[in-house]
Formats: C-alpha cells, structure tokens, sequence
C-alpha cells in the first residue's frame, strides 16, 4: 500500500463521490415521487392508468438499470431524442426506483386495515383528513423497512453509471487503475468511498426502523 | 418514420448470437444460485443460533454485502485478488465467485427470517402433542418454513440474473456486450442497429424475469394465510 499515491488520489475520488450523491440523490427523490403517484393510482384502481403503471412497474422491476440506461442513452438518440448522460443516469434511476417504491408505498396502503377508515369515516373525518392522517402514516410506517433498502439498493445501483461514461467513482477506480495500475491502492479508495456513502444510510435506516416500529396498529 | 435498425437481428447470425449471450448470463446467474442455495441454507440455520460470536461474524458479512455494490465487488476480485495473490482467474469464474458470495448472504438472511417468523407456540403445541424433536423439526417447522421461503428465494433468482448484467463490465461476453459487438459490426450499414439492439435485449432480459417474478408473487399469495 503507497501512501502517497492514496494521498494525490483522494480528490479525484471525492469530486466523483460528489457527482455519485448528486445524481443518486435526485434520482432517489424523483423516484419517491413517481413511486408515491403511481401507488396512490394503483391503490384506488383507477381505470387506464392503474394498466399503464402496472405495465410501467413490471417492465422496470425485471430489467437490469444497466441495460435501461443502455437504451436510454445510446437508443434514444437513434430516434431523434439526445439525452445528456447525467441527466440520463438521473432518469434512469429516477424510473427504476419509481417502479420499486411504488410496490413498497402500494403494500404499505393495503396493510392498513379498512377498519381504520370506517372508523375514522364516523368520526366524522373528511376523506382527506383520512387519507392525510389515517392511512398516510400508518401505511408509512409499514412501509418503512423496504423503504431504507430500496434506498439502499438505489445507491448501489448507481454504480454502473460509469457505463454511460458518467465520472463516478467506479469510474474513476477504473480509469486510474487503466493509467497507473496502482489496483490494490485503487480498490481500496473505492470501498471506502463507497461505505462513507452506504454506511451512514444503512445506521440511520435501522434508527428509522426502529423508531417507527411501534407505530403499527393492533401490536 | 426513423430506421429503427431492427433489421440487424435479423442478418446473419446475429439472434442466435444474443441468445447464446443470454445464455452466458443465465450460466453464470444458476450456478451462482446453485452455490448461494446450497451454502445459504446451512448459514441461515448457524444464524438462528444463540452465540454472540456466529452473530458477530454473520452480521459483519451481511453488512458487507449489504453495503457494497457488486460492482466493487467484482472489480475487487477479478482486478484485485489476481493482484495481490498473482493467480489468474477467469472473468466468468470470478463472477460465479462474487455472485455466489453475494447470494449465499441474501439467502442465509431470508432462511434465518424464516425460521424466526415461525411462532413460538407452534413448537410448544407440538411438544404439547408428544411430537419427539426431529418429528417437530420435519413434520411442523420445515414445511412452514418453506412457504414463508420458497418465494422469496425465487425472487432472488430473477435478482441474480438481472444482476449478471453487471459481469460485461469486467470482459464477460454476455448478452449486452454481444449486442455492443453486433453494433458496432454495423455501424456503417445500419447506423441505427443500437435501438433495435438495446431494446431486444430489454426485452430479452423482461421475457427471461418476468415469467419468475409472477411466480414468486403467485406463491406468496397462495400461501400468505398457510
């Protein structure tokens, strides 16, 4: 192990951690966005679109990220539609975690029971404030556990981002140790860098597990 | 409306070429499972084991699989090991390595989860009952275990295989970078062969998954109330 050769690597693998948060961060964020849409329409049946997500979650749930980005950014632009690879590692991932929040968003709506809204219903709540302080956090709190690995999962999966010529950290491990063959000193950097970003998440997830562990009705 | 370069499948060998690629992810991605399967079960089962030390080291491991890419761990042992330990080793091999170590992980946490979700009372009934240890173990515990199981390891399966997509990127010639190849033999003949390329693969890799995933999913619910 050469010291030195770890010491002038360092910024070069932090400014591709960087570009690895930045895009794992936008796409994890946009993906709870589409996961949250597409399991409220899928929850409430809603004729045509509730086949078109179905379609959309299936297709992406049995495809590799590696080929989708594949087809992404090299097919794409065949038909007349260029995509930036930044943008396109962001949708990609975006589109593959939307898939999978919206069957752990969609498990965790059905695992509240429906005696919870009756209930709530003759309370005298709206339907809204059902929604909004019923079912939303009892189905969150189900939720919770395939939530933080699906996070997890997300952040892994981005690195085949190198594929599409993004400068990630696999990358960059790859590329110095194509110039340098330093591979051992390589290697290394890369697991630390990559359990500087999965370690934190992986700690804070079980705290969230286990906060909201008690929150569940009926245990 | 654009060429969509499906024209290429079509010429020569060039199918028959992806499918022999898929081919090569699905070897890779069975054996794999075949190993994960046979030393994951007995793993799983040392884990429901009350030691501090087993429990020390089987969550350091499920830590470790949890928290690294398989990417790194590929590049670790195919570009890493052959360093360190001057051996030479087959990219194919290495990734059987990688996803066996990664799945035998996967499959002792779903086998320890497992036996675990089992109730307590279901062991005291049946002692309740003047079952004898091992009658308990086969007759009550096993069978149950396996509903709860079965699922989820098919699952893991369709992950291992979409999984294998990574192996390309350490020179396995699979179905993705057959159809680089493909590609790249016709750049000039049909320049838009990458669309119709990438989106059979897609579609491969969908036929090859989806078929599984239903499975799993039709067992799970099947035997939800077991």
């Amino acid at each position: 192990m050469n010291w030195e050769v770890i010491g002038s690597y360092l910024p070069l693998y932090w400014k591709a951690m960087l570009l690895t948060l930045r895009i794992g961060w936008l796409g994890i964020v946009f993906a709870i966005l589409i996961g949250i849409f597409c399991a409220i329409i899928r929850f409430y049946k809603i004729p045509a679109a509730g086949q078109i997500v179905g379609v959309y979650i299936e297709l992406s749930r049995n495809t590799p990220l590696l080929v989708q980005l594949f087809f992404l950014y090299f097919a794409l632009p065949k038909i007349g539609i260029p995509v930036r690879a930044d943008f396109c590692g962001a949708l990609g991932l975006a589109l593959l975690g939307g898939a999978y929040m919206a069957e752990t968003f969609r498990s965790g709506l059905e695992s509240v029971a429906k005696i919870q809204t009756e209930s709530a219903l003759s309370l005298g709540m709206n339907r809204s404030q059902v929604v909004l302080h019923v079912i939303f956090p009892q189905a969150f709190s189900v939720s919770v556990p395939s939530f933080v690995a699906n996070i997890i999962f997300l952040l892994k999966e981005t690195s085949v981002f190198s594929a599409i010529s993004l400068m990630d950290l696999m990358f960059t491990a790859k590329d110095l140790i194509g110039l340098y063959y330093k591979t051992t000193e390589c290697l290394t950097l890369l697991v630390v860098f990559y359990a500087l970003i999965l370690i934190p998440v992986s700690v804070l997830g079980d705290r969230l597990e286990r906060r909201v562990r008690h929150a569940e009705f009926g245990n | 409306m654009p060429n969509l370069g499906i024209e290429v499948l079509f010429k020569g060998s060039n199918m028959l070429r992806l499918l022999g690629g898929l081919w090569v992810s699905l070897r890779i991605s069975l054996i794999a499972v075949g190993f994960s399967i046979l030393l994951g079960i007995p793993l799983g089962i040392l884990m429901t084991v009350n030691s501090k030390i087993i429990k020390a080291f089987t969550r350091l491991y499920l830590e470790v699989v949890r928290v690294m890419p398989q990417m790194v761990l590929l590049f670790i042992v195919f570009f890493g090991t052959t360093r360190i330990f001057g051996w030479n080793l087959n990219a194919e091999i290495a990734s059987v390595i990688v996803f066996s170590f990664w799945g035998t992980a996967e499959m002792a946490d779903l086998v320890r989860g497992a036996f675990i979700s089992i109730p307590k009372h279901q062991y005291e009934s049946a002692r309740a009952l003047g079952m004898n240890s091992p009658a308990i173990f086969t007759v009550v515990i096993l069978p149950q275990t396996v509903r709860r199981l079965l699922p989820l390891s098919i699952n893991l399966v369709t992950r291992m295989i979409k999984t294998t997509s990574l192996v390309m990127m350490i020179g396995v010639v699979e179905v993705l970078k057959v159809g680089q190849q493909i590609i790249e033999a016709n750049r000039t003949s049909s320049p838009n062969a990458a669309f119709g390329v990438y989106g059979t693969v897609f579609l491969l890799y969908f036929i090859g998954c989806w078929p599984i995933s239903m499975l799993s999913k039709y067992l799970e619910k099947r035997w939800s109330n077991a």
